[in-house]
């Protein structure tokens, strides 16, 4: 019991998490013959909250077929508040020596418990500012590419498709830009 | 409602694992863009070789049928390369410098941060332009 406690709030090494991300493919497929993936979800919120009168066609169709997925992040709300508040992990996260150095460099505080840099998330006007047109970036890019990281990397990748290789090759290509150039720039 | 439940389940278990993989920590995701730890490299390579063998294994076990009765079908992405390229090089960008992609949204929005709900926020304001620019863009 203790230890299988201790697992709880522990962080996991990823050759337990990759694994069990990995099987969310074959489990979609054996609970109702569904491609995993989560992206999805922001064009069903779009459909279930745009109003008649606005009628972007992409968003006019029955949302309702989609509600597993719904309820697929639904959960992944839920795995995350049981994850990161019930079984929070009281240490910070455990990155490596030349990780530590370089956020050093940026002027970043060493990590606390929070997986977010206090930096780039404390509620300030600026900060808000550039979360939210960055999840613009996220919202548009991964509708424009059909997918992210979990229709593309996973289910894509493992069911050997050639457009979720380009996909791939896109968003390593964007994060490499901006994690070498654009975060130490906003730094400044 | 019930036949919604396995997939409620599914969701909280990718929750769990995101969070305590640290899959949704910004932190991780610059040590990885920057090459400096093989953690999330780890996940990815590992989930990946799952999900391929599992494929593998489904393709060898003939007709199956999925819970709810439909015969199990390996899903197929329409062919195309500029709008996989360009999208997923935007998504990229916001990726690299925010540290979280659309699952790790909603698992850090379960945990309460109020700045995971402005991502999210502008996740929708995201997807809603692409829909209304849809038909101007290169596909």
């Amino acid at each position: 019991m203790e230890t299988l406690l201790a697992w709880l709030y522990a962080p996991w090494p990823w050759y337990v998490a990759g694994p069990i991300i990995g099987l969310m493919v074959p489990m979609m497929l054996f609970i109702g013959n569904r491609s995993f993936g989560i992206s999805s979800n922001l064009r069903h919120l779009c459909a279930i909250t745009q109003p008649p009168q606005v009628g972007v066609d992409f968003f006019k169709y029955d949302w309702k077929e989609h509600t597993w997925s719904l309820m697929f992040v639904i959960g992944t709300a839920l795995g995350g508040f049981l994850a990161g508040v019930v079984f929070a992990n009281p240490d910070p996260v455990k990155l490596s020596l030349a990780a530590r150095e370089m956020f050093t460099a940026w002027g970043f505080t060493p990590p606390t418990a929070s997986l977010v840099p206090e930096e780039l998330f404390h509620p300030s006007v600026r900060n808000f500012t550039l979360l939210f047109a960055c999840g613009v970036l996220v919202g548009f890019g991964t509708r424009y590419a059909a997918g992210c990281t979990s229709g593309h990397a996973i289910t894509g990748l493992s069911t050997l498709q050639l457009p979720s290789l380009y996909a791939i090759l896109g968003i390593f290509g964007g994060g490499l830009i901006s994690s070498w150039f654009l975060v130490p720039w906003m730094l400044q | 409602m019930l036949r919604y439940l396995p997939y409620l389940l599914a969701g909280i278990l990718f929750g769990f694992v995101l969070i305590k993989s640290e899959a949704a920590s910004w932190y991780r995701i610059q040590e990885m863009f920057h090459f400096q730890n093989f953690h999330m490299f780890g996940i990815l390579f590992s989930a990946i070789a799952t999900g391929m063998l599992s494929i593998q294994i489904i393709k060898r076990m003939g007709e199956k049928q999925s819970l709810d009765g439909q015969t199990i079908s390996i899903p197929e992405k329409a062919p195309g390369r500029v709008s996989y390229l360009v999208g997923g090089l935007i998504f990229g960008l916001g990726w690299g410098l925010i540290g979280l992609c659309p699952g790790p949204i909603f698992a850090l929005v379960g945990t309460g941060s109020l700045g995971a709900f402005v991502v999210l926020a502008g996740a929708l304001h995201g997807t809603w332009l692409y829909g209304a620019l849809k038909q101007h863009l290169p596909h």
